[in-house]
């Protein structure tokens, strides 16, 4: 017993770097952010300015959408890949049920705004479920399951427009989309709402807690008698419900809705979250970490179109950036192991 | 046994710390060809700590480290291995995807000039192998469906056959049969024949002073005796791990003991013709509030399989399982736990949180008892506190994470995570495994208070001393099947074991 105590002693009177070590999770990518920040406001005079800032919020607004569902999926250890997809099929679905220009040439169902909105959301919440009921009842790997889900959402897009661009969504959803208050783009106040109350349910509410044990250990979860495979599946559903709702802004902010449309936005969302820290293991991270990595690949996506670089450079340093983020992910999951040993 | 001979192992002042914290003081350690060294000590008294030394897994500490007289410093666990040292791990370090020979043969498995595994000498040197040591299995099925017992047998097996000098066995019997750990007995003597080295540890002082020659008694990281085994007793040995007096703390149960008569407690459980698959066949009995019911049996008698069907984490074949008179299937471990059956598996690993604090792992089983919708730490903190300091847990930090926690200390957690609201059904797999004298005797009382509070408890055992030392009434399982019950009798380890 008293060696016991004297190693509580011990580990209260723990240093500094142990305590770094621990939490180097989250301090890296905060550098990251810092480091590239600093750069490109060297590098070029129009990227620090108020206005780039603005640039910046807006243009990761899609994506943080995104990533807020992403996140819970990721701190419950299992992946999403349908997000583009489901986030492109709604954003469709919301236009299909809009009265469109004479000359766009699809058989759409026009009907009044708030039911195209309805209809839109109970549509990805449904593909949303299929991919929780792969996931839970069938017991289909989620990589796998969701990757059929990604044709699957693609397919009913396609349906949907038949190769043609549809351009009205709902008034409402037009101005949140790409209006502004205040000279805030609401798209950015979305976002943010988002992801505070992303944040807000998973650091202080009882589901919230449940994430991140069935994430830490999911038998031990299990045998704490928890409903695992019911906060699983919840997590698929809020994945597809927000990956929709980014969806329709985004139509609303690109002003178009097509096929494709979302494609790059799979990996800029899983990158959000994972450079952000989020372990791909699970139980560790949240909204927090996300934030930091929206803005990791927001600084630097807008920062490479602020100096002058090959634009087809721009890609693999993306790539390059993200592998380092990768690497320190999976680093800083042992050093947290090593100190916790 | 054999003093002529030089050490193959000499340790002198080892000191060993953990940040800030004297794991190891100045202990002195030597290791002869064809000794069998059994080493006790409470939990964390530095066994572990001393043999992780010397398997070359911790390598940075003060004092002499001489290996055939010659002073080495390993750098890893390799080099540890490339000096014929191997270690057998309390915890289970196999495959369990892979098969039991490619288990076997892990890491150097025969291959032919392309490089390409030979598959067939494989499995036939496997299976050869683990016939001498008395294993008779498939060595092409995959581990992980064998029974823990039989792999930690294999686990065993391997690192003994790999022609090691030195071989550190930490903790191997917990999870063995009776016969079992008589194969292990026995192919240990014969490998001490042919000059090998053993160290052993244990918290079974019988097993301990059966097997080996020499015996040393760590206490707070120090080395407080070293004795013949042939000149020593339990008590002594007890006695010497604690530093107080021992004779009261552990019963040997070798004599008869009393079964009181059955409580006339309401019935809270009722299994009716209970099967699954191979392994449980027409189990039928009752559990009572205010009694502990005690399952004995072997590893692989189905007790496994048994908690897991009554916590809703299996569902059986057939049968029914009635919850204070009514019948019940669990669609998960949710289910079984809002309907008032809690379960403390064998594994603390599959129920705890080790990077999670304590008062988390706490609240967990009861969040839903205390908050709706938004969490409520303080409340949380202060359940985990009381419950902190009714078990004893130490050190009393509900904030540490649980990791931290020694193994007896994380076994009460396992515990606490279902007192604050008990339920009305505690099914308890191996509570005492693995843990001290002290911790047991705690977790022991614990158990009697709940049976005070008219709880039904259902202890499952592989050890006979745990079902003696908890239950009312014994129930011993063999192949899937109850073969005997003891109730208003006398029983004892004899008299269990002739049974199972």
């Amino acid at each position: 017993m008293s060696s016991e105590t004297a190693l509580a002693a011990g580990q209260r009177a723990r240093g500094l770097a142990p305590f770094l070590r621990s939490q180097m999770r989250n301090i890296a990518p905060f550098l990251t952010l810092i480091f590239l920040s600093g750069f490109f406001a060297l590098a070029s005079p129009s990227f620090a300015t108020l206005d780039n800032l603005g640039n910046i919020l807006t243009q990761v607004s899609v994506t943080g959408i995104i990533a807020v569902g992403l996140t819970f999926v990721i701190l419950c250890a299992e992946i999403d890949l349908s997000v583009a997809s489901i986030a492109n099929v709604t954003g469709i679905a919301v236009a299909y049920f809009t009265l469109q220009e004479s000359y766009v040439n699809i058989p759409n169902i026009p009907l009044p705004g708030a039911a195209a909105f309805l209809l839109a959301i109970l549509l990805c919440a449904a593909l949303g479920l299929v991919n929780a009921l792969g996931l839970t009842v069938i017991g289909i790997p989620s990589f796998i399951m969701t990757l059929a889900m990604m044709q699957i959402a693609a397919g009913i897009s396609a349906l949907l427009v038949r190769g043609q661009i549809a351009y009205k969504v709902p008034d409402m959803i037009t101005t949140l989309g790409s209006g502004s208050i205040g000279g805030i783009p609401w798209i950015v106040i979305v976002a943010a709402i988002m992801l505070l109350g992303g944040h807000l349910v998973l650091t202080y509410t009882r589901f919230g807690r449940y994430v991140y044990m069935v994430g830490g250990n999911r038998e031990a979860a299990e045998y704490s008698g928890l409903n695992v495979k019911l906060i699983l599946g919840s997590v698929m559903v809020i994945s597809a419900v927000c990956s929709g709702i980014g969806g329709m802004l985004g139509v609303a902010h690109f002003g178009s809705a097509q096929q494709n449309e979302f494609d790059t936005y799979l990996l800029d969302s899983i990158a959000a979250v994972v450079v952000g820290g989020t372990s791909l293991f699970g139980g560790r991270g949240g909204i927090g970490n996300t934030i930091v990595g929206l803005f990791v690949l927001g600084v630097l996506n807008n920062g490479l179109d602020h100096v002058n670089i090959d634009s087809f450079l721009k890609i693999l340093i993306r790539g390059l950036i993200l592998l380092a983020a990768l690497i320190i992910n999976v680093y800083a999951q042992r050093l947290r192991e090593k100190a916790a040993e | 046994m054999r003093e002529d001979r030089s050490p193959i192992l000499e340790l002198q002042g080892i000191t060993k710390s953990f940040g800030g914290v004297e794991a190891l003081r100045g202990v002195d350690f030597a290791l002869s060809p064809g000794e069998i060294h059994g080493l006790v000590g409470e939990n964390g008294a530095g066994k572990s700590t001393l043999m992780k030394i010397i398997a070359g897994v911790h390598t940075e500490f003060s004092g002499r480290f001489l290996i055939d007289g010659q002073e080495t410093h390993f750098r890893s666990a390799r080099d540890a291995h490339a000096a014929g040292i191997a270690m057998v791990h309390q915890e289970l370090s196999v495959a369990p995807d892979l098969t039991v020979a490619e288990n076997v043969f892990l890491g150097n498995q025969p291959t032919n000039a392309l490089g390409l595994v030979q598959w067939r000498r494989m499995a036939r040197e496997a299976g050869e192998q683990l016939a001498r040591f008395g294993i008779d299995v498939d060595p092409m099925s995959r581990l992980g469906d064998l029974p823990i017992g039989l792999q930690q047998l294999i686990e065993i097996a391997r690192v003994l056959f790999s022609g090691a000098r030195i071989v550190i066995l930490d903790e191997p019997t917990s999870a063995l049969s009776p016969p079992e750990v008589e194969r292990l007995f026995a192919t240990l003597r014969r490998l001490r024949e042919q000059g090998t080295a053993i160290v052993f540890i244990s918290h079974f002082i019988e097993d301990i002073l059966r097997v080996s020659d020499t015996v040393t008694v760590f206490r707070n990281g120090r080395k407080v005796a070293e004795t013949a085994s042939a000149a020593t007793s339990k008590g002594a040995l007890i006695e010497a791990m604690i530093g107080r007096g021992g004779e009261a703390l552990e019963h040997s149960y070798s004599d008869d003991l009393m079964l009181p008569r059955p409580a006339d407690g309401s019935v809270i459980l009722k299994v009716d013709q209970l099967s699954l698959a191979r392994s449980l066949k027409d189990v039928s009995f009752e559990a009572r509030a205010g009694e502990v019911l005690g399952i004995y049996g072997f590893m692989g008698c189905g007790q496994q399989e048994l908690s897991r069907i009554l916590f809703g984490k299996l569902k059986p074949d057939g049968g029914t399982l009635a919850v204070e008179g009514r019948a019940r299937t669990f669609a998960s471990t949710a289910a079984a736990r809002r309907a008032g059956v809690a379960l403390v598996p064998e594994s603390r690993r599959a129920m705890l949180f080790h990077q999670e604090p304590v008062y988390k792992n706490i609240s967990i089983s009861i969040l839903d008892r205390i908050s709706s919708l938004l969490l409520k730490p303080t409340q949380e903190r202060d359940i985990a506190q009381r419950q902190v300091e009714q078990l004893q847990i130490r050190p009393p930090v509900v904030g540490l994470d649980l990791g931290m926690l020694s193994g007896g200390n994380q076994q009460k957690v396992a515990l606490a995570k279902w007192l604050t609201y008990p339920p009305k059904l505690l099914v308890l797999c191996e509570p005492t495994r693995g843990m001290d004298v002290g911790a047991k005797n705690d977790v022991i009382n614990i158990i009697r208070d709940l049976r005070a509070k008219g709880l039904a408890i259902i202890v499952l055992s592989t050890e006979p001393e745990t079902v003696l030392s908890l239950a009312d009434r014994i129930l011993v399982l063999k192949r899937g099947a109850v073969v005997r019950e003891f109730k208003n009798e006398p029983v004892s380890k004899d008299r269990l074991l002739e049974a199972a």
